[in-house]
């Protein structure tokens, strides 16, 4: 029976910014459904507060509402709609969460919307922990497998030591009822910790109650990937399995798939219980994700938890199996079964059934600890990572080198040269997970460690410390073979060791490798992801790379066009390139190319074999590129590679490739290395005769003293050759400068530190913009809401600038057009600016797809991506807009005035991390990137953007209630305007003396209230993070103070995260927040399409 | 077809090469795995990722080298309860990347070991990949595996595998099956008795009909219809196999006997292919056959779709899209592979029999299929009603 025929609309719910823990991969599978929803002729009807995905591009839905995802806003656009269906199990938990929301206010059904996908009862069955042990226990009775953990609950500690007897010992893990957050609960590994733990947590429980569990930590970990159709049909798309044991979240592990250490007995058996609780649960139709522990000793089975819903996992199983679940899901929920819908890659066969992989694939987290020092690196069932890299080989070793070796992160490769260290500090060290627990593995096997030690250490199955071993052995046959001759090079290369990696074994350079193993003809061969392990041919040209007998990349005739993608996600460096690759492809093959992506981030649409004409995925390493290269060379006429939309990841190969013969098309590497290279940068912009804030490039500290003295302090200081600020800091003296460059020892020998004046209160402003050689195309020009030196990836910006006015902006575009013709740019370009006073400087240029590109394409509607693509292969801007790619007059400098104002927000991942004492981090904003996502709200007028992005961002902003302020002496005056707002919108003001001071003199009523420092009053009078942690703050404004240190706000920042209260750490965005308070205020808070914002651009520039 | 050395360390084997030859000349060079010598069979591929010790120890794969196309093999070692009967039938074992060591608590050896003691040679380090892509595209063949230190030279190789006998007109059932009759209680109460002729039968099919309260009396191939009513049967079971349908006359008339007297009746496999020559259809050899554990079937009396266990080379020409009439009434195609619409099973409207050509014992492969057993179970209580 096919489709339903009672369904004409679906709203479909995004998943938002991204974060840790959802990330692009809800891009990825939104994407694939709403295609799919289209092509099924439904009008489809999207809301998503993210203008860095390509679900949120206008041709992929009907309707695209770039709003926040609350219940209130989804409301409106309900009502406004109408759809016949929503469908909550494609955007993640919020998509889920927002749905439940909409069900339980009744408003699903005021308007009549069917809950597709997914009912309310099969959800919560899924998310309440006490509902789903009780699915696990109907599921044992039925069919014999499968329980929760055991647990007891006890009320003294008699009934406590009691309940480890019966959990059969320690440890245990003791969790106090009631508390907040999982306040109080541990491991208890002895009857002395077990007293303290769960004597505090008696205490701390209001019914003197803790719940005793026991521990199946270092057990094995497993998912399961399933989909199931209205007729009950049930398909396992993929096992996966984690290298490391129970402990660490599945998204921080590596994983492995498929499973490879079950018997089919025991995997049967986690089939059996997975089926069965997706039946219990209830899900209708779609996927699910289902994740086991597997007690090494005895195979016992305890089912851990499930997700209704398409999740990461999913994602993951999609690229490692090319079973694409969303797009499926998306067909299910609109009454298609299993067997109607035909499988993609072998296009004759149905979906009706079970992958079998012929590789092994594996997935390694991308961490981002460096951004936080303060934060705990203990990897535990939180999850901390930021992305991840998959890869696939014909065995473990060759998809685990691959993988750590397409993390392109310094030391996540195996490192086998230099002294490993001693066996017993390694081996200890490696007790704990942490980022890179698996190389320190490795250190402590060179060191001699035997394959019980390390087992003992890790709980690592000893299946995968073998294959660690193997590839140790490899690596000592590599550092004893006579000669570099072809059987050591193929036996290293079917293990995955990269040319970098022999080259270091040998002392030789990777270049040298690479020479003698082409000449030896020891090269890849690429294989086909088909679902089917070859039983079927394929038709999806899905590739791996291999050092395997026979490669299936056929030949071609149209000319290739190979797009470099951006590599696993990380702060910095995330989906906003991804969506310029995407649209890159799609561009070139409408104009006639044959488009080959290369990547390895499989939360990516670029990964989706849909995407591309070819896919190859692959790591970003030049090596591999440069075998890809020489395929795809093979294969027929190759036009170009572009470097320039992937961000730094294929940047910084696009010299090596050229130096390799590799065509770049697009600007020059040589243009990309001028406006890196400070030094000829700094000659570009004097004969442009434009300014640049004072700078001097150090290779010493004595250097550096001078510079910055010469400069003037405040400085900004960064390592050379950066993406996202890494280790960018605002200096106010000299020994801070000294203790910035202790910091960073090691930086200075490698790359110059760059020392920049700090521009104190200016206006930054960025550019995103198209050159083709002749005509400049300025694509939006965007008002950084706070000052310079907050990096631009945190900062929160306006587009159409909001304060600029005519003279500024063409000033702006000469600035930018002089650049790019100065650099030599083909294609995209990045400016940042500062206005200070009237003095425009030039902060930097980057010569590629910046981070912004979606956001500007969405605000003004038209795709600079796919422009900048066609720029690289030798179109005009002319060209582009006689075709109607670009305007045909105009550009987003010339933006009519009635053109809706569009606000980047920055989302922080702040609430993620805790320091060693389990405290939380500092959320002042400053020079280094940290921020993981962001949001775009869009509207007719600034107010209502801004309190959009903030509603999509962070949830809404209070419109009445209790504010406080506290602002540093600098920020006094510039509070005072808002402060006055706030109170005339109802707020009540509460104040740290000093500001109430100000404010009282200003005739402005303000409570004061205690700082933290000073304690609780005598009558018991709350400090101001007592109030905040009590739920008796709505607003915190809280600017840190300009020197000295910006510690004094910590604990009341960190309690705003805490507790969810917005909380403004800039004057600016308090100025912001009331014009946003206003228009809420004023009421009628409407919500648009892209589409129609789009209609209406395009009419007001004709 | 094998002779070989034993005993050999799997350590040493490492280092010993080893050559895979197929009949139409390409050969694929590795390493020894399991047992040194020479080997011949049929070339065919399983795509299961699990459930190595299953499918080694199935007895359909009689006479077959067996291409296993996921890379790792071995990793959970051998344990004593996974086999399928009481020794390895493939002639042969290729595989990519054999595990060095075994990791599963219930492991007791290593699988090379395993392979080595029962004397059966194989080869490791050959791209598998590539060597299924030539039999999905060329058809099942004959192969031979050459390892040691002394390999023939190529013509010699080739000469040798285009000699082995063909599996085309193979009568491999009597070579498989047991020679005495023997009981496999039920479990719990016995409720029914039932005769399972057995050309090749499979450990866990009996069980799975024990687990029903069935007493299982397996029977020889060569049993006669008076064999079979000689234990009293409630239903009559036939067993997969090895070899050509087509040569298998004995069973087809048992079979018939059967039908005659309408006792109820339940094929697997091989059983499914002699149903389908009793009720009177031809059977054919597939290109490269069903192998592995993820087959989507239709039941076409439910309209549901289950994933399967499969290992089979030959299929049953049936209509798909009409009842027949056979000599023993009308007939339908029951089950079909939804991947290449090969009939899956058959089952008669005016008589308790039916037939699938896949494993619902599912050993290895997933439990989607078991409902048959029930099926058989009803059909032997509607019978006594």
């Amino acid at each position: 029976m096919p489709k339903r025929t009672d369904i004409q609309s679906v709203l479909v719910i995004g998943s938002g910014p991204i974060v840790i823990g959802q990330a692009a991969e809800f891009d990825y599978s939104g994407t694939q459904a709403c295609r799919v929803l289209k092509s099924e002729g439904l009008r489809v009807i999207l809301v998503n507060s993210n203008p860095a995905t390509i679900m949120t591009d206008p041709e992929i839905a009907d309707a695209t509402y770039v709003e926040p995802i609350t219940p209130e806003f989804v409301e409106k656009i309900i009502a406004k709609e109408r759809p016949d269906a929503l469908l909550p199990t494609l955007g993640g938990q919020t998509a889920l969460n927002t749905a439940i929301s909409l069900h339980q206010a009744g408003t699903l059904e005021k308007y009549g919307v069917e809950l597709i996908g997914a009912n309310v009862e099969a959800i919560n069955k899924g998310e309440d922990r006490d509902l789903f042990k009780e699915v696990v226990e109907e599921v044992n009775r039925k069919i014999g497998h499968g329980e929760s953990a055991r647990s007891v609950i006890c009320h003294s500690m008699d009934d406590v030591l009691a309940g480890v007897e019966e959990l059969g010992g320690y440890p245990v893990v003791v969790r106090p009822s009631f508390t907040m957050g999982g306040a109080g609960s541990g491991f208890a590994h002895d009857e002395d910790e077990l007293r303290r733990i769960a004597g505090q947590g008696l205490t701390l429980s209001p019914t003197t109650e803790v719940l005793l569990e026991e521990s199946i930590l270092g057990w094995k970990e497993y998912e399961l990937e399933l989909m199931r159709d209205k007729n009950d049909n049930v398909v396992v798309v993929c096992s996966i399995e984690n290298f490391d044991p129970m402990g660490v979240h599945t998204g921080d592990s590596i994983t492995v798939a498929p499973a490879m250490t079950l018997t089919d007995r025991e995997y049967q058996t986690l089939r059996d219980v997975g089926i069965a609780v997706i039946r219990e649960v209830g899900v209708d139709t779609g996927g699910c994700n289902i994740q086991f522990a597997v007690n090494p000793e005895d195979g016992r089975v305890i089912v851990i938890e499930m997700n209704p819903r398409v999740s990461r996992s999913s994602a993951l199983a999609s690229k490692a199996t090319g079973f694409p679940i969303a797009k499926i899901a998306a067909r299910l929920a609109v009454g298609y079964t299993l067997d109607e819908i035909p499988n993609d890659i072998t296009e004759k066969t149905p979906a009706s059934f079970e992958p079998s992989l012929d590789y092994v694939v594996v997935k390694v987290p991308r961490f981002a600890f460096e951004k936080f020092p303060a934060a705990d690196a203990t990897l535990t069932t939180t999850m901390k990572s930021v992305g991840e890299a998959m890869a696939i080989g014909r065995n473990f070793p060759e998809a685990l080198q691959k993988a750590l070796r397409s993390l392109e992160k310094k030391g996540s490769q195996f490192d086998f040269a230099g002294e490993p260290g001693d066996k017993a500090a390694l081996l200890e060290k490696s007790q704990v997970p942490t980022d890179g627990r698996i190389n320190t593995v490795m250190q402590a096997i060179r060191a001699g460690a035997t394959p019980q030690e390390v087992f003992d250490a890790t709980k690592i199955d000893p299946w995968f410390v073998d294959q660690l071993f193997l590839v140790k052995e490899i690596a000592d046959e590599i550092a004893g073979a006579d000669k570099l001759g072809p059987e050591i090079l193929a036996e290293a290369k079917r293990y995955g060791f990269s040319d970098a990696q022999i080259a270091a074994v040998r002392g030789l350079r990777e270049d040298v490798v690479r020479e003698v193993r082409h000449a030896l003809g020891v090269r890849p061969v690429y294989k086909t992801v088909d679902t089917c392990a070859a039983e079927f041919a394929a038709k999806t040209p899905y590739f791996y790379s291999s050092y395997d007998e026979e490669s299936e990349v056929a030949p071609r005739e149209k000319p290739a066009v190979i797009i470099l993608g951006s590599g696993p996600n990380r702060i910095g460096q995330g989906i906003e390139f991804d969506y310029s690759c995407v649209h890159a492809s799609f561009a070139l093959s409408d104009a006639g190319y044959e488009t080959v992506m290369v990547n390895c981030n499989p939360e990516t649409v670029s990964t989706d074999y849909d995407t591309s004409d070819r896919l190859y995925f692959e790591p970003l390493t030049l090596e591999d590129v440069l075998e890809i290269v020489h395929a795809e060379t093979q294969a027929g006429p190759v036009a170009g590679v572009i470097v320039q939309l992937g961000g730094q990841t294929p940047l910084g190969l696009a010299q090596a490739l050229k130096d390799n013969g590799v065509p770049i098309v697009g600007t020059s590497p040589e243009a990309i290395d001028l406006a890196e290279e400070r030094g000829a940068f700094g000659r570009v912009l004097t004969e442009a005769g434009l300014p640049a804030p004072k700078y001097g490039t150090a290779f010493s500290f004595d250097e550096a003293k001078r510079i910055a003295a010469e400069i003037g302090y405040p400085v900004m200081v960064r390592p050379s050759y950066v993406l996202g600020g890494r280790g960018m800091e605002i200096v106010y003296d000299e020994p801070s400068l000294g203790e910035y460059l202790e910091r960073h020892a090691g930086l200075i020998s490698e790359h110059p530190v760059l020392i920049d004046r700090f521009l104190d209160d200016a206006i930054e402003i960025d550019v995103d913009a198209l050159y083709d050689g002749h005509e400049l195309y300025l694509g939006g020009v965007m008002e950084h809401i706070e000052e310079a030196g907050i990096h631009s990836g945190d900062s929160a910006c306006a587009l159409p600038p909001i304060t600029l006015g005519g003279y500024d902006i063409k000033r702006l575009r000469a600035s930018t057009e002089a650049i790019a013709k100065g650099v030599g740019v083909r294609g995209l370009i990045n400016i940042q600016f500062a206005m200070a006073g009237d003095i425009l400087y030039v902060l930097e240029a980057n010569p590629r797809a910046s981070r912004t590109v979606p956001f500007t394409s969405k605000a003004t509607a038209v795709p600079l991506a796919k422009a900048a693509a066609r720029i690289s292969l030798g179109a005009t801007v002319a060209e582009l807009r006689a075709e109607g790619l670009l305007p045909k007059t105009g550009d987003g400098g010339t933006l009519p005035l009635d053109a809706p104002i569009s606000v980047k927000e920055a989302v922080m991942p702040w609430s993620r991390f805790r320091d060693v004492h389990g405290r939380g981090v500092d959320t002042v904003l400053g020079p280094e990137m940290r921020s993981t996502g962001e949001v775009m709200g869009i509207d007719s007028v600034f107010g209502t953007a801004y309190a959009k992005s903030q509603a999509g961002a962070y949830g809404a902003l209070p419109t009445k209630g209790r504010a406080f302020v506290s602002v540093a002496n600098r920020d006094k005056r510039s509070m005072i305007f808002p402060a006055r707002e706030l109170v005339a919108h109802g707020f009540e003001l509460l104040a740290t003396s000093g500001t109430a001071e100000v404010l009282r003199r200003n005739g402005i009523n303000a409570t004061v209230v205690r700082k933290q420092s000073e304690g609780e009053g005598p009558n018991g009078e709350k400090t101001i993070v007592q109030l905040i942690h009590a739920g008796e703050v709505d607003l915190i404004v809280n600017t840190p103070y300009g020197t000295g240190g910006r510690l004094d706000g910590y604990d009341i920042r960190t309690a705003a995260v805490a507790r969810s209260v917005p909380c403004l750490t800039t004057v600016q965005a308090l100025a912001a927040a009331v014009q946003g308070i206003e228009a809420m205020n004023r009421g009628d808070v409407g919500v648009r399409s892209l589409q129609e914002h789009a209609e209406h651009l395009t009419a007001a520039r004709d | 077809m094998t002779t070989s050395t034993r005993g050999s360390s799997s350590q040493r084997n490492k280092a010993l090469p080893a050559v895979l030859v197929l009949e139409d000349g390409r050969t694929f060079s590795g390493r020894a795995y399991g047992a040194v010598g020479e080997t011949f069979g049929e070339a065919v591929f399983s795509t299961g990722m699990t459930g190595y010790q299953e499918t080694l120890t199935d007895p359909s794969y009689h006479r077959q080298v067996v291409v296993m196309t996921a890379p790792h093999i071995g990793n959970t070692g051998v344990n004593d309860e996974d086999p399928e009967s009481q020794r390895i039938w493939v002639a042969g074992y290729v595989v990519r990347d054999p595990a060095r060591i075994p990791s599963n608590w219930r492991s007791v050896r290593s699988l090379d070991e395993e392979l080595t003691t029962q004397g059966v040679v194989g080869i490791s380090g050959v791209d598998t990949r590539a060597l299924t892509r030539h039999l999905r595209e060329r058809g099942a063949m004959r192969v031979g595996i050459f390892s040691g230190d002394a390999l023939p030279d190529a013509g010699t190789m080739l000469a040798k595998v285009r000699q082995a006998p063909e599996m085309k007109g193979a009568d491999l059932s009597t070579q498989v099956a047991t020679k005495e009759a023997y009981v496999v209680p039920a479990i719990g109460e016995k409720k029914f008795t039932v005769a399972a002729v057995d050309l090749g039968i499979k450990g866990m099919t009996p069980h799975r009909m024990a687990e029903r309260g069935i007493e299982v009396h397996v029977l020889p191939a060569t049993a006669t219809v008076e064999d079979v009513y000689a234990v009293n049967p409630d239903g009559v079971f036939f067993s997969n196999g090895p070899g050509d349908p087509a040569t298998a006359d004995h069973p087809v008339s048992v079979m018939r006997g059967v039908l005659e007297r309408k006792t109820p009746l339940f094929g697997i496999c091989f059983g499914n292919q002699i149903l389908g020559r009793a009720l009177g259809f031809g059977t054919y050899k597939l290109k490269y056959g069903h192998r592995g554990i993820n087959q989507p079937v239709q039941d076409r009396t439910t309209g549901k779709v289950e994933v399967t266990a499969h290992n089979h080379g030959f299929a049953v020409d049936a209509p798909l899209d009409k009842v027949s009439d056979t000599p023993f009434g009308r007939a339908e195609v029951s089950h079909v592979c939804l991947n290449d619409n090969v009939v899956e099973g058959l089952h008669l409207l005016d008589q308790p029999a039916f037939s699938v050509q896949y494993h619902p014992e599912a050993a290895a492969g997933p439990h989607d299929a078991a409902y048959l057993f029930d099926r058989f179970v009803s059909l032997m209580e509607g019978q006594r009603a």
